[in-house]
This record gives structure tokens, C-alpha cells and sequence, in this order.
């Protein structure tokens, strides 16, 4: 079976104090479970609930105690049942016990599986630790945990805690919360615990990690920092993204009384020549062509095996750098981490040493790496300082991949110095900006960091889990809105914009926005914008030569449609006869200008402007004998407003008599006078 | 609304995407560059002496153009160039006008994709110029001949073809003589003047942009106010700092050169929500992506001639041929459930496909592991409003001066994600720039995407040694030792792809021998040798391993790790296993493939083959091994 299958035991506080999380708890753990169908389906999970009314464990039975703790399923595979178990969660009636708690959860995962499946098994802690655990009988309450926790890593668990803190919970009491927080920092100092303080719901989301990947190192082997000098390191990914998984095409050829059908599509791929179309090439006489402009070289795998560039294995250090000589920018990919061979004392001293003192000095090293043998290409990156300060993790490196000469573009853009006066804020502007960008702070003083991209889950596969879970039980189920919780990732914190609707306010205020007036010319030559802003000033300082006569600043041409006046800038544009292009082109730029118009377009208030334009189009179409153009693009747009729900727009259309160009009015049009005053009514019932 | 199903589906360079197809779509470019050949461009007056180089300012645009070539081609082999010399002694060009050679190689159009072969013939122009083209001062007052008129009349009508609507059409202009009537006087000069500029109007007039390349010598700066700003259309501010306040440097004019050669290409346009209807609109550019080499072309090995690919939809229960389903599946809870294609691209748009601002957080909040993809640049597009110019400059300037990056959610169709914006102020170096002003979009990792890598490795004995004070300052020690300066980041060329498109123009060209490259990026051994860096690394590696660091190190076999002992095992296994088989009897029979997967690699392990591929791949590379 699975090699990376685990256990999970997943403790839940259910006491009074958690009442108000529990909604939010349901969600998160159903969508753990959800996680695993879909990604780990024969891992193993049980649930314990604590702080419950009843008690129901085998603990109670055989010793007695452990009071109010109840095994709401016991240890099996992942199934439906113990999703929906989670999603009705009871509510308890006293306060628990975490201690308890953990005992129980340890007592079960030994029992189930003894001293098997070392570093599988999981203890996951739920609780808001506001309430006392009870004394115990020998030693102090420090001394119990103590001995609880070396029991778990002689068993090999590991344990995550997750303590709700914050907006998630009401006031409590602080003697108790300390001491609660101590303790259970005595786990995460014995044993591999992840303790994790949340403190709004999001990082709650964020906080459960789901899939445990076993890593795997891409690299192993030496960090040479001279030929003589060499630490042993083990290099891992530190990000890698979590794509959305890839789904399979569907075959509804298979009959439906078919039980065993996979409805699977194959996707066949066969080479055939250019010639002949009906010659299939066999692999065999395929060979590679790589291109080169416009020729394509033909070389074989021997042949290119014989020449390419094969780089040793092997990390070597280039040197140090001020850390201001690499960019954030210009960090390539996702990232990797070097540490230090495990139970290797001196590369744990030597990688310490050096990580320390590149934090001290402010620099990072450059690295040319080669991880594997055989590998095609040399990599070349820089090594940042990773410093811990936890007494049972040990200093590492960050690595992140650099760009070499070809991947870099180096465009030039205009600096700000030289933007015209009335691209320049002011001191009041500024002052403005400053105080925005103060007060929307997302560290606020005194809490944990918002949206800390280590708790922050993403919004995409979570919904997709829960469609998927909808889906299950309704086959035609809709697509569910995004989560309120999840909204608070792709969407400002209205409380945050509402506390500071004042600084918001001025900072808008400060900035009036008006159209920019001279927008409407060629944007390619962006200096002669520029230069007519300075007009006056140029003139001067030009000597007055006959070659000047030229009428070199005359008006300029109109190219494009702009957003003050594009009936007119349209006019303009389709009248002018330097080039034939020119009609295509502004029926084309007025086609877009609409769409932009409707598209944007609050409650309506564009629909006159839009209007405004459509009637401009169309006589423009008319006059050019261009009906055609005029009419797709009506059909078009009115198709576009219906799957839009802008319908309301067909019906202002409709309204104010916009027809398509019939033939009495243009020759080429395959419209009929009757076919085009009617187009807006009768369209409207159906869609296309 | 129709869409494509593939447009949703495909990976995360959908940057990558966005720009080829953006670029196919708009932005092909004809580009002629217009080199001035006359006997000025040849005199070496360049002070670089204390350098040792003696460089013409004729080789730094030709080897500029040359440079600027070979990127090409990697990158953007859809473009079409060509390459005009005037004043020179021969003429060769369509309309035979005199002063005027197109540079071409058999079966070339004069303007047309750059290929293997004009490359290599203009790597060696040099050499050949004077032999076939020769330079001669094409401006002369008695004749009236007026060889820039010359030129851009032939530049113009080589940009004749394609749409302008299609392709962007350049001239670049190489010249260092800033007055080029200055010898004429009078109506002559006046007359000249007029028509020129004239001619360059009406090429504009035409959708051409000229542009200027000026090369200054360093006692006489390049004065643009002379004639050029009026050809190309100069004036006020701009005239101002057109000119880099002159970098005097060869080095530093060719980069600058070599930069202003490309043009800018926007990814997309971006609406970002700043708050309470606020916003502003963006141009995404890739100023980082990795370039990779071109494409695969199947060829038939026969005539070489590229082959089509076909793609087939077999339904995997009936055999039957099917159309591309737009339905999609994936198992759950030992059912199927199928997805449409507008439901899953419902799922994805969890926002508009704008960048909404979250909020502000310190820089060090931005942690080295936050990154996940190259990153994008954000400038404000110039075709807003001037007040969110206005905004975008004060944002910019309060982030840097605040230490702060913004957060904010960019929801693109592909992959909707968080994204860091961080402000950079523009950089310039002796006359150029090097970064840009704008922000920066990095994209942010989720918690899914985070592994910890840390908290595994952790110690459950509670503790794991730090470096003690000495330890770091030994460290710190060799750190100053070690220390690239001037390190910039894009110094290094991908050897790798030196070394493909060094194989490609060998084999296009039908060269025997492929140029050996140079690896840059090897460590530099010399510098490391130096005696102060030996002794402080001698001096770090005794403060952490002690004396012998090198016994512990020459001997890993010692104590194998766990995997190598392993695999020792399964070889032993494998050769005990191996013996028990009569293998020649086997192969000669004919009867290998009567074996067991697992038989066959017995035999495989026991003699270090790999023991990767199928059954049949198995039992060749036996018969291969045994000579048979």
C-alpha cells in the first residue's frame, strides 16, 4: 500500500469557549478529510472530541478518569462517514481537558498500530487552551507532560498543535492561558510538534496542513566552499507550488449499465509527413530538429548526446556578495533549502557558523549548482542565511535560483524625474500616500502578521474541494460562492477600509483623477507626448533654420480612440484617407471602446456613452459600406450582454430604437428591414 | 462567450503564454539598421588607451548589431531585419541609389529573418569592409548627393512590406557625426536639411519610428539639438536627457546601445483596485523569464522534412474515435464526477482578473522562501488619467521610503494568487539604467505550497549545536576573503544554451568543428588559491572540525548510509540469484523472453546494468552485454 500512507487522529475541543469556532472548525476539518479522499485516500483517521458532556473511551473503561472525552470514530481508513461526522460536530458542556485528551489519542494510536509505522502517526490538538488541565497525582503538571511527550517520540508520533487565539476567541483567564502555554510548549521542545498560534480564520484555513509529503532531497553531497573545504549538506524544496489537479477527459461512449467502465479519453498522437497526409511516420524514422532562425537543424539523440554541455555534479561556491548586489526581484523559481547532513555535529557547527555571520555581515553566497549527474544545465543562485531560533532546529540556507544574462530583459523605462509637472505629487500628495499606506497596515501591533503566506490557503483548491464534495451528493450540484473566510484573501478587509474611511477619503480626495488629455496620441512615440506638454519650451530653444518650416508640431494625427471623445476621435479617424487601414482600424478600436463601455459599466451609467458610440459606429459602418461589420458586432455584443446578465443594455438598446443596417440602407448588407428593427425584440426572450 | 478550454488549463507560465501570444499576434518587427560608414565612424579616437583597446566607433555598431543578432534569433527569429551601410564607396541597393549598400548573403531577401549565415558573415564585416564595400564621405556639396536622404529613402522602401497594423517597423541609425550638413553653407545646406528631414517624415507619416543610436567621442559630445532632434522628432525635456550625460566609456555606450536596440513589449494590462473605486491601470512587462531553447520539430530522418502531429481521441472503454470531450472527471469517493468546462472555470475566477490592494506590511515581513515564479514589473500605462500617474509615483515613493511592500490579490484566470508588490527606485550607472523604476509582482506561496522542511529535520533531543562567537568571526573572516564586489546578477551567460546554439549555427552552417565555449561559471580557482583566502579557510576549518578534517573527510565509505547499504545488498542478492541461470543458453535459445521481469534483472544488477524500460528493452541490453 501507499508508502506515505498515515494515521491522524484529529483532538477536537468541543467545550463551551470553542462553541463560537465551531462552524469554522467543521468546515476545516471536513476539508482535510475532503484533502485526503482526493489525495491520500487509504491514510487512516480517527476523531476524538473533548470538553463533551458524555465520555465514551476505552481509557475510562479499563482505568478509569478521563471524563468527558468521547471517540467519535475510531481509527479507519478515510471515508464519507467521518466527513460528515465532522460537519456536525456536537456541541459539549464542559470545559476540557487537552491533557486528556492527548492521552487518549496516544492510548489508541498504540493500540492500533504498536510500535509500527514510525514518524506516521499524527496527533492533531484543536483547542483554544483556556482551560486548566487537571493537577496530577505524582509530580508536578510540567513533570506529566514531560513524561507524555517522551512517550510520543518513543512511539515515533508527531503532534500539531493549533491554539486559537485572537478574534477567535472571548476573553479568558491569563494565569491559566499562561500556563496552558507553557506546557504545551514542553511538547514542541520534546517531541516534533508544530505548536501555531491562529488568530483569525483564514490562517486557521491556512494552518492545517494537508497533504504530508514526504520530501525527498534533490541533492546530497557536498557544499564546496574551496577544494579543500567541503560541508555536508542535503538540499530540499523549500516551496513547491500545489497545482490544481489535473483533471481526466471524459467518454460518455461506454453504456451507463457498465459498471466496470473507466470513461477514460486516449489521447493518440501519430506523425505524419507534410506530403502525404496519409503516411505515418514510425518513430523510429522521427528524428529531432531543433531551430535555428529560420533554418530547423536536424540532429539525433547520439549526436546531440555527443555534443551538448554536461556539467559535473556538484555545488560550488563562487563567492560572497552584498546582499544589495542580489534583488528580491530577480528570485528566478520556487525555493530551495540546504541544511546540514542530520547527526553530523561539525557541517551543523560549519553551516551555523557561516549562516550567522552572512546574517551579521548582510551577504549572501553565489552558488553554481549541478544536482544530479547527467543533468543539462548548470544552475546558479543565491544562498541566503535561514537563522533559528528555536534550540531543537538547527541554522540553514535558503536558495533561490538567479537569471542568467539571457533571461534578463533589460527594457529602459522613463524615470519619474522626468514625468511632466502634473505627474508629480505634491507634499499634501505624498503626505496622503504615507498615511495610507500607514494605516492599512496588515501587521498590526500586538497581533500575529495578517495573511502570512504560511497560513494563507489557497482559494481556488479549497473551493474546488468543496465543489467536489457538493458534487458527490447532487451530480448537477452549482458551483458554490467563495467562502466568506476565503473572501478575505482575494478581497481588502472591509473593516480595515472602514476604520479608516477618513485616511482613505483624503488620500482619494488628494488625488483628482481626470482624464489625461493628451492620451490620445501615438503611444508608441511616448516622448512626443512629452514634448508637447513642452511645447512652449521646445519652440525656444531651437534655432529658427528654414528646415523649421515644416510644420513639424502641426496638429496631430488622431490614431486612436481615446475615452473624452471617442465619437469624435472615431470620426476623425475613419475620415482620414492617408491609408486604407484606417476605416478597419477605427471601426475596429470604436468595436473595442464599446465592449471596454459595457464592460465596465456600473449599474448603467455607461449605457448612454456606449449608445452614443454605437450610433456613431453604425452610421460610420453605413457610410463606409461596411454593414457587415456593424451587424456581426451588434449580434456579438448583444450575445456577450445576455451571458453577462448585462441584459438590461439589449433593453435600453431596444428602447432608444438601435436597429441593424438593413439593405435599403447599405447595398451589401444581407439584413432585411424588417429582420433589423425586429433584431432587439425578438432576441431578447431566448439566448443564442 | 466562447473560450478556450486550454486557456484555463494549461500551467502556471501563463506570463510565458500571454507574451508569445501577444507578440505573434502584434508585435512582429521590421527593423533596418542604418550604419554610417563614413571615414569618421573609422578613426580611433577613443582615449581607452589605458585599456589597451583601440576600438572604431564603426566595430562598436557593428558589433552591437552583431550582438543584438544572435539574441535575436534565439529569441524572436520572427523578425526581419537588414543591415544598410551608407556613405560608402560602393552602392548596392534596389533603386541604385549611390553611397548605399544593403548587406546581404545568398539566398536572403534584403529583408528577412536573420539566419546562421548572415551572422556569421557579419561577424567577419570588418575584415571584408573595406574589400567590398569600402567607406567614402557620401554628402558633397558640388554632386548634391546626399547619401542619409539615400538611406532612409532605401531603409523606407524596405520597410515597404507587411502591414503596418501587423508589424512594428524600426530604423536604427548608428552615427557619430552630429552635424552631417556641417561642410555645406547656405541654400545648399538649407536645401539638404529640408528634404532630409522631409524624407524621414514622411517615412514616420508611413507607421516607421526612426530612432537614434548617436555615438559621442569623448572630447566632442554627440550634440542632438544639431540636426538629429528635429529628424527623429525631439524636443523640450526629452532633448535633455536623450543623451546619457555621455558615459564616457566604450564599455558602458555599448550597453546602452545593446539596451535601446530592444523594445519594450507589454505582457498585459492590469487594473489595480487600490480602494473605495480608486484604481489605476498597469502594463505588465517580463523583464525575467527564463530563456530556454527553441522549440522540438519532429522531422522524418528521410528527407528531412518536418512531419504534422495528429492527435486522436480514443474512448479507452469502446475503441471508438471521439471529438475532444469538454467534460472532465475526476475520481471521488469511488465515483466519477464530472465537471463541465464553464464549472471549472467558475471555480477559478474567485475574483475579477484585476489586482486588488489588501494592505501594507514592513519589507522583512517578505521572507527569502516567499516566491514561487519569476517575477513581473508593473509601470503605469501612460494612456490613464494624469491623476493616477500622480498616485502611482506617490505610492511608489512612500513605499520605499516606508520600508513597505503591498500585498494584493491578482486574479488571472490561470492561477488566482497573492502577490507582493515591491517598490523599486530607479538605479543608474555611469549614464545608464539599470533598474528601472516600477514595482515589482512577486508571486506569493500558499500554505499548501510551503513545505517544512525545517521542523522535520528538528532534533526531539531537545538540542542542536550553534556556532559558538569564534566560529562565526572565522566565518565572517572568510566571507571578507571570498567576496565578489561588483557582482551583478545577469554576468554569468547559461552555458547550456551557449553550447546549443553553438552546435545549432555549427551544424546550419555546415561547420566541421564546434567553437569551444567558455564555462563562466565556474568558481575561479586562481582567486581562491590566493594565500590570504587558503589560510581563511585553513583557519575556519580547523575552528569547527579541529585538526583532522581531512581523515573524517577522505573517509565516507567508512560508514555507508542506509540506501547504499541497501543497494549493496540487493546486488549481492542479485549476483547470488544471477548464478542460478544458464544465461548464454538462454539468449541463444531464445528463450530470455520466457523470464520473469524480476529474472532478467538479476542478471542486470549483477553486472551494473540499469535496470530501467520494458521487457523488451530489458532483454536487448542483456543480448547487447553478452555481445550477441
Amino acid at each position: 500500500m501507499a508508502r506515505n500512507k498515515e494515521a491522524l487522529l484529529l483532538l477536537i475541543d468541543v467545550g463551551p469557549s470553542m462553541h463560537s469556532v465551531l462552524p469554522q472548525l467543521q468546515k476545516v476539518c471536513s476539508m482535510l478529510l475532503q484533502k485526503k479522499l482526493i489525495y491520500t485516500k487509504y491514510d487512516e483517521v480517527g476523531v476524538v472530541l473533548f470538553g463533551t458532556e458524555d465520555t465514551n473511551n476505552d481509557l475510562t473503561t479499563e482505568v478509569g478518569g478521563y471524563q468527558h472525552v468521547v471517540v467519535l470514530k475510531n481509527i479507519k481508513v478515510v471515508d464519507g462517514d467521518i466527513v460528515e461526522a465532522l460537519q456536525e460536530l456536537p456541541r459539549g458542556t464542559v470545559n476540557g481537558d487537552f491533557l486528556d485528551a492527548v492521552i487518549v489519542g496516544m492510548d489508541m494510536l498504540i493500540k492500533k498500530f504498536g510500535e509500527t509505522n514510525k514518524g506516521k502517526k499524527r496527533l492533531c490538538l484543536i483547542t483554544n487552551a483556556q482551560c486548566p488541565i487537571k493537577d496530577s497525582f505524582e509530580g508536578t503538571k510540567e513533570e506529566q507532560v514531560t513524561t507524555i511527550a517522551k512517550q510520543m517520540t518513543v512511539h515515533g508520533m508527531r503532534m500539531e498543535s493549533i491554539i486559537l487565539r485572537g478574534k477567535l476567541t472571548q476573553d479568558a483567564n491569563k494565569r491559566i492561558m499562561d500556563e496552558n502555554d507553557r506546557l504545551l510548549n514542553i511538547f514542541s521542545k520534546e517531541t516534533s510538534t508544530r505548536l501555531l498560534y491562529v488568530e483569525d480564520s483564514v490562517s486557521l484555513f491556512g494552518a492545517l496542513k494537508t497533504r504530508n509529503v514526504t520530501p525527498s532531497s534533490i541533492f546530497r553531497g557536498d557544499l564546496e566552499l574551496s577544494p579543500k573545504l567541503r560541508i555536508k549538506v542535503m538540499v530540499y524544496k523549500k516551496t513547491v507550488e500545489e497545482k490544481f489537479p489535473t483533471l481526466k477527459k471524459y467518454s460518455d461512449k461506454a453504456p451507463p449499465s457498465d459498471k466496470s467502465a473507466t470513461h477514460e479519453v486516449k489521447v493518440d498522437y501519430e506523425y505524419k509527413s507534410s506530403e502525404d497526409n496519409d503516411k505515418v511516420v514510425p518513430p523510429d524514422q522521427r528524428i529531432k530538429g531543433y531551430r535555428y532562425g529560420p533554418h530547423i537543424v536536424p540532429i539525433s539523440a547520439a549526436e546531440w548526446d555527443a555534443v551538448k554541455f554536461k556539467p559535473e555534479k556538484g555545488v560550488k561556491l563562487l563567492g560572497f556578495t552584498d546582499s544589495l548586489n542580489v534583488l528580491r526581484q530577480q528570485y528566478m523559481k520556487d525555493v530551495n533549502i540546504f541544511i546540514a547532513e542530520p547527526g553530523n555535529t561539525k557541517a551543523i557547527l560549519a553551516v551555523s557558523a557561516l549562516a550567522r555571520a552572512m546574517k551579521e555581515m548582510n551577504k549572501v553566497a553565489i552558488l553554481r549548482c549541478v544536482w544530479r549527474q547527467g543533468q543539462g544545465n548548470v544552475v546558479i543562485g543565491a544562498l541566503t542565511p535561514n537563522v533559528s531560533d528555536r534550540e531543537n532546529i538547527p541554522d540553514s540556507f535558503y536558495f533561490n535560483v538567479l537569471p542568467f544574462a539571457e533571461d534578463v530583459r533589460e527594457f529602459q523605462f522613463p524615470s519619474f524625474t522626468n514625468f511632466p509637472p502634473s505627474w508629480q505629487p505634491n507634499e499634501q500628495q505624498l503626505e496622503a500616500a504615507a498615511n495610507f499606506i500607514k494605516m492599512l497596515d496588515l501587521t498590526p501591533q500586538g497581533s500575529e502578521e495578517v495573511l502570512l503566506p504560511d497560513f494563507t490557503p489557497n482559494p481556488v483548491l479549497e473551493r474546488f474541494y468543496h465543489y467536489l464534495e457538493l458534487k458527490s451528493k447532487h451530480l448537477d450540484a452549482a458551483v458554490p460562492p467563495l467562502d466568506d473566510t476565503l473572501k478575505k484573501i482575494t478581497d481588502p478587509n472591509a473593516d480595515l477600509l472602514l476604520q479608516n474611511k477618513s485616511v482613505i477619503d483624503t488620500f482619494r480626495t488628494s488625488f483628482e483623477l481626470k482624464e489625461n488629455p493628451r492620451h490620445k496620441k501615438s503611444r508608441r512615440l511616448l516622448r512626443e507626448k512629452w514634448a508637447v506638454s513642452n511645447e512652449e519650451e521646445g519652440k525656444g530653444g531651437i534655432t529658427a533654420q528654414p528646415a523649421n518650416l515644416i510644420e513639424y508640431t502641426s496638429t496631430v494625427k488622431v490614431e486612436n480612440i481615446g475615452d473624452l471623445t471617442p465619437v469624435q476621435d472615431f470620426e476623425a479617424m475613419i475620415s482620414r484617407r492617408d491609408s486604407p487601414d484606417w476605416v478597419m482600424k477605427a471601426i475596429k478600436d470604436m468595436k473595442n471602446k464599446i465592449f471596454d463601455l459595457v464592460e465596465d459599466s456600473h449599474e448603467g451609467d455607461n449605457y448612454p456613452k456606449a449608445l452614443e458610440c454605437l450610433v456613431a459606429l453604425r452610421k460610420g459602418c453605413t457610410l463606409e459600406q461596411e454593414p457587415k461589420q456593424f451587424n456581426d458586432f451588434l449580434r456579438h455584443l448583444c450575445n456577450f450582454c445576455q451571458e453577462k446578465n448585462l441584459r438590461s443594455f439589449c433593453e435600453y438598446l431596444a428602447s432608444n430604437g438601435l436597429a441593424l443596417i438593413s439593405n435599403t440602407e447599405a447595398a451589401d448588407s444581407e439584413v432585411s428591414d424588417v429582420e433589423a428593427r425586429n433584431f432587439l425584440v425578438k432576441h431578447e426572450p431566448k439566448v443564442e | 462567450m466562447d473560450f478556450d478550454a486550454d486557456d484555463f488549463f494549461r500551467d502556471d507560465d501563463d506570463d510565458l503564454h500571454n507574451q508569445f501570444s501577444l507578440e505573434k499576434e502584434t508585435s512582429k518587427e521590421f527593423v533596418v539598421y542604418l550604419v554610417d560608414a563614413s571615414p569618421k565612424m573609422f578613426t580611433t579616437t577613443s582615449p581607452s588607451e589605458e585599456e589597451g583597446k583601440d576600438e572604431t566607433h564603426f566595430h562598436i555598431a557593428t558589433s552591437c548589431i552583431s550582438h543584438s543578432l544572435k539574441s535575436q534569433i534565439i529569441n524572436r527569429s520572427y523578425d526581419e531585419i537588414a543591415i544598410c551601410f551608407y556613405n560608402t564607396r560602393e552602392k548596392k541597393n534596389i533603386q541604385d541609389l549611390n553611397g548605399v549598400v544593403v548587406f546581404n548573403v545568398a539566398e536572403r531577401e534584403f529583408l528577412d529573418r536573420p539566419n546562421a549565415r548572415l551572422i556569421k558573415e557579419f561577424d567577419s564585416i570588418e575584415e571584408t569592409f573595406s574589400k567590398n564595400i569600402g567607406s567614402k564621405q557620401g554628402i558633397v556639396s558640388a554632386t548634391r548627393e546626399n547619401s542619409l536622404y539615400n538611406a532612409i529613402w532605401v531603409a523606407q522602401a524596405l520597410l515597404r512590406k507587411g502591414s503596418a497594423k501587423t508589424v512594428d517597423k524600426r530604423m536604427l541609425l548608428f552615427t557619430n557625426e552630429d552635424d552631417p550638413f556641417g561642410s555645406m553653407n547656405g541654400a545648399i545646406k538649407s536645401d539638404m536639411t529640408r528634404t532630409t528631414l522631409q524624407r524621414a517624415k514622411d517615412a514616420q507619416d508611413l507607421g516607421i519610428s526612426i530612432e537614434l543610436l548617436p555615438l559621442s567621442c569623448p572630447d566632442e559630445v554627440f550634440n542632438v539639438s544639431q540636426f538629429y532632434a528635429d529628424l527623429i522628432g525631439l524636443e523640450g525635456d526629452h532633448l535633455v536627457d536623450f543623451m546619457p550625460s555621455a558615459g564616457n566609456k566604450l564599455e558602458d555606450m555599448k550597453d546602452q546601445l545593446r539596451k535601446r536596440m530592444f523594445t519594450k513589449r507589454i505582457v498585459k494590462r492590469i487594473k489595480f483596485m487600490i480602494a473605495n473605486g480608486i484604481s489605476i491601470d498597469l502594463n505588465s512587462y517580463a523583464l525575467i523569464r527564463p530563456t530556454v531553447p527553441g522549440a522540438i520539430t519532429w522531422l522524418d530522418s528521410v528527407t528531412n522534412r518536418p512531419l504534422k502531429s495528429e492527435r486522436t481521441f480514443i474512448c479507452a472503454d469502446t475503441g471508438a474515435l471521439v471529438e475532444e470531450s469538454s467534460r472532465r472527471f475526476h475520481p471521488y469517493k469511488n465515483q466519477n464526477i464530472t465537471f463541465s468546462m464553464k464549472e471549472l472555470i467558475e471555480i477559478k475566477r474567485v475574483s475579477t482578473g484585476h489586482l486588488h490592494l489588501l494592505g501594507f506590511k514592513p519589507l522583512n515581513c517578505l521572507r527569502d522562501y516567499h516566491n514561487l515564479r519569476p517575477s513581473t514589473f508593473l509601470y503605469p500605462s501612460d494612456e490613464g488619467m494624469d491623476g493616477s500617474m500622480c498616485i502611482f509615483v506617490a505610492l511608489h515613493r512612500s513605499m520605499i521610503q516606508l520600508n513597505r511592500f503591498a500585498l494584493a490579490f491578482y486574479g488571472s484566470s490561470s492561477r488566482p494568487q497573492v502577490v507582493a508588490l515591491i517598490a523599486q527606485d530607479e538605479v543608474i550607472q555611469s549614464g545608464g539604467q539599470i533598474e528601472p523604476p516600477g514595482i515589482h509582482m512577486i508571486y506569493l506561496p500558499y500554505s499548501d505550497d510551503i513545505r517544512l522542511i525545517e521542523e522535520r529535520f528538528s532534533d526531539s533531543s531537545g538540542m542542536v549545536p550553534k556556532a559558538s562567537d569564534d566560529q562565526i568571526k572565522k566565518a565572517a573572516d572568510l566571507i571578507k576573503r571570498i567576496d565578489l564586489k561588483d557582482f551583478s546578477v545577469c554576468q554569468f551567460a547559461n552555458p547550456a544554451l551557449q553550447r546549443h546554439y553553438a552546435v545549432l549555427q555549427a551544424l546550419a552552417l555546415e561547420e566541421d568543428e564546434i567553437p569551444e565555449m567558455k564555462d563562466e561559471t565556474l568558481p575561479d580557482e586562481e582567486g581562491l588559491a590566493r594565500p590570504g583566502v587558503v589560510r581563511a579557510i585553513e583557519e575556519f576549518k580547523t575552528s569547527i572540525y579541529g585538526e583532522n578534517y581531512d581523515e573524517e573527510s577522505e573517509q565516507p565509505a567508512g560508514k555507508p548510509s542506509e540506501t547504499s547499504r541497501k543497494r549493496k545488498a540487493i546486488a549481492e542478492f542479485a549476483t547470488k540469484e544471477c548464478g542460478n541461470y544458464e544465461w548464454g543458453d538462454l539468449a541463444d535459445t531464445g528463450k530470455l523472453k520466457d523470464l520473469t521481469v524480476v529474472e532478467l534483472k538479476y542478471y542486470l544488477a549483477a553486472h551494473d546494468l540499469p535496470v530501467s524500460g520494458k521487457k523488451e528493452a530489458l532483454i536487448s541490453r542483456i543480448l547487447t552485454h553478452m555481445g550477441k
